[in-house]
């Protein structure tokens, strides 16, 4: 970090010292008044009410506008919405069907079912076939399992719908994610405007548009769908752009010498060439739908998310942790078997001439055949169409009297390691950040901007904290900066270190890997209710809900950091008579700091995106304004709420980029003039 | 020949389309075989309550279609008719949004359940024990410190409902001298988690219950009694216990409403004399409720039994 701020370290000390003084004694933080409110300056510490700008008063009219009377002459702004949310419809009603519900004939509860949904042997032998189409039996048997599993511990019937949703929310955030890819890459315009936008889609709390989106899309699957997209698409859009620009020139050349025309120069060889890196936009946005489930269950999705919703209603925690159990194991079935694709696209065998379609193609033969068995024995036989109930596996026993002796036997123990951070850390820190007057913050964080990226980040940082404040959203404000700062400095305590030993130990890299990976694909609301159990309502749980999530790339990123260090380097070291630890820290540790840094950015980005989940546990934050706004169906206070929250993340993001910049730029690792 | 193709796409085009032709058929004595979408939220009480409707409807040939929405953004597509009709809304907890939306004449208040909504401080019995004076309110100002957390400590914490449920637990601890903190859980599950916990231990806990709820049935327990509540002690600060403040007495009960489309009466009017109709007790709600959640029955089972133990009963709501 030295190098960050070699020269004016004593100018930062001095300014630190100076807003601790203002924070402790300006706003009189020990109950009496401080200084600052004796002066007649209380508007510095609380902005007026009567300042505030009714910023979400506008928003909610002109969503109701929009809604009610906007008009496209042949068409209202409504009639568009619905036509959208209709064609979307269709086809998920379709695959829904023939995964899980079956197709039905007659109204409601009496219906029959008329042609039964395909049997779990055939969906199992078809991921099988898969998988062994992808890579080798080793996988085949991986996603197997997995499928077998949900049939198993009765998770079957969710799982399968959770899995329709998947299947139709990604071929469209790809291929929407892919056009403007294309397009940005193009048009550099496009890409400059784009890229705030994406910001913004990224870090605007899914709560924050789940209310306009019901009112546009209507009520069911389809907005859930819709919300969906919108948080899994833009890392599509990134990938591509970056693919494209990333496909070396002589192919590009190649292209040009051809005569190709732009589309056969798109289609026929920017796409292809790029193929791999696409590959890995389409599996994030895989398991960003599958992140989804859970919120997309509140409004209508159904599936695994509303059984974790609904065992947690009822403090099922059991029943709870099966179903998010259940969508970690089809999230890495799904993951495993997109990354085999996108590592084996490239590779096409070619057909053997002249041979017959089932000996050409032996698998999907072999699926039919399955599938043909299992529709004509499932006639007959209930076990090929369904898998019984009586013979469903359960382990919500096992999970409910874990928490429950926990509960009973070390809640002291938990209860004084929460005493201990909340006295000795979280509060001093609240304290601090909320007695910070807001005139004396917007100069600093203005001033920061300026420090790292020169006049234009000073510019956008002014325009985002004056919103913040003129919105009236200041207060909660700082209480969220105070809730994730303390998070991420803890997450960072624990997940540096675990990414360093991940780094340079292989066998503790992959067992912490699982760990990273579970814990990324884990619905948070299931480990929500058992901390609130553990650790009652208040500030601390949250906290460690924030840091059980936000954990993940702060590890990534050291682990990935280390690794990449050059071995050269490590073995110059090793040469010159380094001991492990002068490796690890002289060499390892600070070329891997860009990396670290990088981490650390995705771990407030993260962080911040768990405000929402954690306002159910009862915080007083920007997250909570975001949730109660959505229980009030209010679209103004949420948007607003929701774009402080985003600026939040992207002031800091900035910040923490344009800092990593220049220690690369000291490290020699980048040219100066990118900055 | 192309006679005979044509026949056989006709059949496959009829065999795809089953669902919309059967329903025809089936339900030529109803108004419309439109939809009538009624919502789901994720209690079980209000699942039971809105299958019962649900599966009451269907019998003369409705079609009925079940939509998963939020308890009060619901208003919005009530508005429209994207939904048509909630099953519960609380006079307690949704009210507001009730009156709100009634008041713009495109949602309806279509009438009791029949159930009563109970909401107010509640404890689990061994604290009794500890505060002997329970339940009278009065009590509390004497064990508040029993009720102490390492944060609250020397005050009691009492746990609330979410807030935006409402409920005036602040002015209330305020208005009676309570020497308690009001903590705000952020949902129900939230909650109830807490009391699970503290039950767990035989540690102190009051927080605010509501009933029909399976925990009165899980836990034993009691509700405070607070001075009754009239509209004028949240009103006027002169009336009830504290001469100077308002809310210085308990919550409002009261009944849980049905709402609907104001277009349902017009499209589908026997089905809305149906559910004007339709009641159920409180009693018979707490039974169904506890088979599902501490029994664990499936709600499809509990409304199957409802309707065959209470032919008559439904007949009667649809013979209008």
């Amino acid at each position: 970090m030295r190098a960050l701020s070699s020269r004016p370290l004593w100018v930062f000390g001095a300014l630190l010292a100076l807003t601790w003084v203002l924070a402790r004694h300006g706003a009189g933080w020990v109950g009496a008044e401080g200084w600052l409110g004796d002066g007649g300056l209380e508007w510095a510490i609380k902005y007026p009410t009567a300042w505030v700008i009714p910023l979400k008063d506008y928003v909610s009219a002109a969503m109701k506008w929009l809604v009610e009377e906007a008009h496209f002459g042949l068409f209202t702004f409504t009639e568009f919405t619905r036509a959208i949310s209709w064609a979307i419809e269709q086809p998920y009603e379709l695959v829904r069907a023939l995964l899980a519900e079956g197709f039905m004939d007659g109204p409601g509860r009496r219906a029959k079912q008329v042609f039964p949904p395909f049997s779990w042997l055939t969906i199992t032998a078809c991921v099988v076939a898969l998988g062994h189409y992808a890579r080798d039996w080793v996988l085949a048997a991986i996603v197997g399992l997995a499928f077998l599993y949900l049939a198993l511990f009765g998770q079957w019937e969710s799982a399968m719908i959770t899995l329709a949703s998947v299947i139709i929310a990604v071929p469209i955030g790809v291929v929407g994610g892919l056009s403007l890819g294309i397009l940005a890459y193009r048009h550099p315009m496009f890409d400059r405007i784009l890229k705030p936008v994406l910001d913004l889609m990224q870090t605007i709390p899914i709560f924050a548009y789940l209310v306009p989106i019901l009112f546009m899309f209507g009520f069911g699957p389809v907005s859930a769908l819709v919300a969906t997209v919108i948080y899994a698409m833009p890392p599509m859009v990134r990938i591509t752009t970056m693919a494209l620009k990333a496909v070396s020139p002589e192919i590009k050349d190649f292209g040009v010498m051809t005569g190709c025309t732009r589309a056969q120069m798109t289609w026929r060889i920017l796409v292809p060439s790029a193929l791999p890196s696409l590959m890995v936009g389409v599996n994030q946005v895989i398991m960003l739908s599958l992140n989804m489930v859970i919120i997309a269950s509140m409004i209508g999705a159904g599936g695994l998310g509303f059984d974790v919703l609904s065992a947690l209603r009822r403090l099922d925690i059991g029943g709870g942790f099966e179903a998010g159990i259940a969508i970690v194991i089809l999230a890495i079935a799904v993951d495993r078997l997109s990354q085999a694709f996108s590592e084996r696209s490239g590779h096409v065998k070619p057909d053997v001439p002249g041979a017959r379609w089932p000996a050409r193609h032996p698998r999907a033969t072999a699926v039919l055949l399955v599938m043909i068995a299992a529709f004509i024995l499932g006639r007959f036989l209930p076990f090929f169409q369904t898998y019984p109930e009586e013979w469903w596996l359960t382990t919500g026993d096992f999970w409910d009297n874990s928490v429950k002796y926990l509960n009973i036997n070390f809640y002291d123990e938990f209860e004084a390691v929460k005493l201990f951070f909340l006295n000795y850390f979280m509060l001093p820190l609240k304290r601090f950040f909320l007695g910070i007057p807001w005139p004396w913050a917007c100069l600093m964080v203005v001033a920061l901007g300026y420090h790292f990226g020169g006049w234009r980040l000073a510019a956008m940082n002014a325009v985002m904290t004056i919103f913040i404040v003129t919105t009236g959203m200041w207060e909660k404000a700082m209480v969220t900066v105070y809730l994730c700062g303390s998070a991420v400095v803890i997450a960072s305590a624990i997940g540096i270190p675990l990414g360093v030993l991940a780094g340079t130990n292989a066998r503790a890299g992959s067992a912490i890997g699982v760990v990273i990976d579970t814990l990324q694909t884990l619905p948070s609301f299931v480990y929500l209710i058992p901390v609130v159990m553990l650790f009652r309502i208040g500030d601390f749980t949250a906290m460690v809900a924030i840091v059980a999530y936000a954990l993940v790339p702060s590890v990534r990123y050291a682990a990935h950091g280390i690794r990449s260090v050059s071995p050269e380097l490590v073995e110059a070291g090793v040469v010159a008579g380094c001991t492990r630890w002068q490796l690890l820290t002289r060499i390892r540790l600070p070329l891997a700091l860009p990396e670290v840094l990088l981490g650390l950015n995705q771990t407030i980005m993260l962080a911040l995106s768990m405000l929402v989940i954690t306002a159910l546990v009862g915080t007083r934050d920007l997250g909570q304004e975001v949730y109660i706004a959505l229980t009030k169906a209010d679209t103004g206070r949420g948007l607003v709420a929701g774009f402080s929250i985003a600026f939040i993340a992207i002031i800091a993001d900035r910040i923490i980029l344009a800092s990593a910049r220049s220690a690369r730029v000291r490290y020699g690792l980048e040219e100066a003039a990118h900055g | 020949m192309r006679h005979v193709v044509k026949r056989a796409l006709t059949g496959i085009v009829a065999g795809v389309f089953a669902t919309t032709a059967m329903a025809t058929i089936a339900a030529a004595d109803v108004e419309s075989t439109d939809p009538i979408k009624l919502t789901l939220h994720d209690w079980s009480g209000q699942l039971i309550n809105t299958q019962i409707m649900g599966a009451i409807l269907e019998e003369p040939g409705y079609n009925v279609k079940y939509v998963q929405a939020d308890y009060i953004a619901q208003f919005a597509g009530l508005k429209t008719g994207d939904l048509t009709l909630a099953m519960e809304i609380w006079a307690t907890t949704g009210q507001e949004a009730l009156d709100e939306a009634t008041a713009t004449g495109k949602v309806v208040n279509a009438g009791e359940t029949g159930l009563q909504a109970i909401e107010e401080w509640w404890y689990p019995l061994y604290m009794k024990e500890k505060c002997p004076g329970l339940p009278d309110w009065q009590a509390l100002k004497a064990c508040a410190g029993e009720f102490a957390s390492a944060e609250t400590a020397p005050k009691g914490r009492y746990v609330g409902g979410p807030v935006t449920w409402g409920g005036f637990d602040d002015e209330r601890v305020e208005a009676l001298g309570l020497d308690f903190e009001v903590v705000h859980a952020g949902t129900d599950a939230a909650l109830f988690a807490e009391l699970e916990s503290a039950y767990q231990r035989k540690a102190p806990v009051i927080l605010w219950v509501y009933v029909p709820h399976w925990a009165p049935a899980k836990y034993d327990g009691e509700f405070v009694e607070f001075p009754a509540y009239s509209a004028e002690c949240y009103a006027d600060p002169s009336v009830g216990v504290n001469p100077d403040m308002a809310y210085d007495c308990g919550k409002p009960r009261g009944p849980i409403w049905k709402a609907a489309w104001a277009g349902m009466a017009d499209k589908w009017p026997g089905a809305y004399k149906a559910v004007q109709a339709y009641t159920l007790t409180n009693e018979e709600m707490s039974a169904m409720v506890g088979d599902v959640d501490l029994d664990g029955k499936s709600v499809e089972d509990v409304v199957d039994a409802w309707m065959d133990a209470n032919e008559t009963r439904w007949k009667g709501w649809i013979a209008h």
